[in-house]
């Protein structure tokens, strides 16, 4: 059952990744994007993290994806004729993306043959289930990166007013 | 139960070539950006996948970092997405080329 339900949601994965890069609407990609994230999400819930696919759900689908349509509606940028693309470019881009996938793919069967040892060791709890796992790990072993984190939100939200802030008296480069 | 490590792997590996891909066809800085964020969560699932067969905590404490900074990363990029559109009119890649010659 529980097979069934990651190919399921890896297909719904994969496949909306593959709409959002070749859908033409941006607001269609966007959509999609939020699609692929909500399959990453029930793919976490597989891995027995819950905290983390409500996390992504919350963060990613929530925040992210609605500020994504929230500058796409702001800019407009749906009008206008686009240029094709240059041979060189669909042929250089198609080249890395396979070698890309040799390299992954050649790592993931290399992975093969170490994995059967870890799976039965171990108890049998799941491990990031319980909320309380995470509260010991990040106010003991990670509590720095914690607080990192937590400038870096800071900086973060200074960062964003100030670029968005108009500044009087400053010319156009172009 | 036949779906291991190796299945969530794999699942992550084509999330992550899917991005990349996308990063290097589209022309609109707004779909880049989209895809990106698709490579990003493509590490998380191969983090808690990790984490959830080695019987540790730490691949799930990482996501948790990986999520807050692509929370940031998201909101710094936008805003400098809106900047340039600004600043420039157009977010097409192919028509930002200042630095060109």
């Amino acid at each position: 059952m529980s097979d069934l339900f990651f190919y399921l949601f890896a297909a719904l994965t994969a496949g909306s990744a593959l709409a959002v890069v070749f859908t033409k609407n941006t607001v269609a990609a966007a959509l999609s994007l939020l699609v692929s994230l909500v399959g990453v999400a029930a793919i976490f819930v597989l891995l027995d993290a819950f905290l983390l696919a409500a996390l992504m759900v919350f963060v990613y689908a929530g925040a992210v994806v609605a500020l994504f349509l929230f500058i796409v509606m702001l800019l407009d940028t749906q009008g206008g004729d686009r240029k094709p693309f240059k041979k060189a470019t669909i042929v250089a881009s198609a080249f890395s993306f396979a070698i890309l996938v040799l390299g992954l793919l050649s790592f993931a069967q290399r992975g093969a043959q170490a994995e059967i040892v870890h799976e039965t060791a171990g108890p049998v709890v799941p491990i990031g289930a319980s909320l309380r796992a995470y509260g010991e790990q990040l106010f003991t072993t990670y509590l720095l990166p914690v607080q990192i984190v937590g400038f870096l939100l800071l900086i973060a939200m200074l960062g964003v007013i100030v670029l968005s802030k108009k500044f009087e008296g400053l010319e156009d480069i172009k | 139960m036949t779906v291991g490590l190796n299945e969530y792997i794999l699942l992550s590996a084509i999330l992550f070539a899917i991005g990349f891909f996308g990063v290097l066809i589209r022309k609109n800085t707004l779909v880049i950006y989209m895809c990106l964020e698709l490579m990003l969560v493509a590490s998380t699932v191969a983090l808690v996948a990790f984490s959830h067969f080695n019987r540790t905590m730490d691949g799930n404490v990482f996501v948790f970092f990986i999520l807050t900074v692509a929370a940031a990363e998201v909101a710094v990029g936008l805003a400098i997405i809106v900047a340039l559109f600004r600043r420039r009119q157009t977010i097409q890649v192919e028509e930002l080329n200042a630095l060109k010659n």
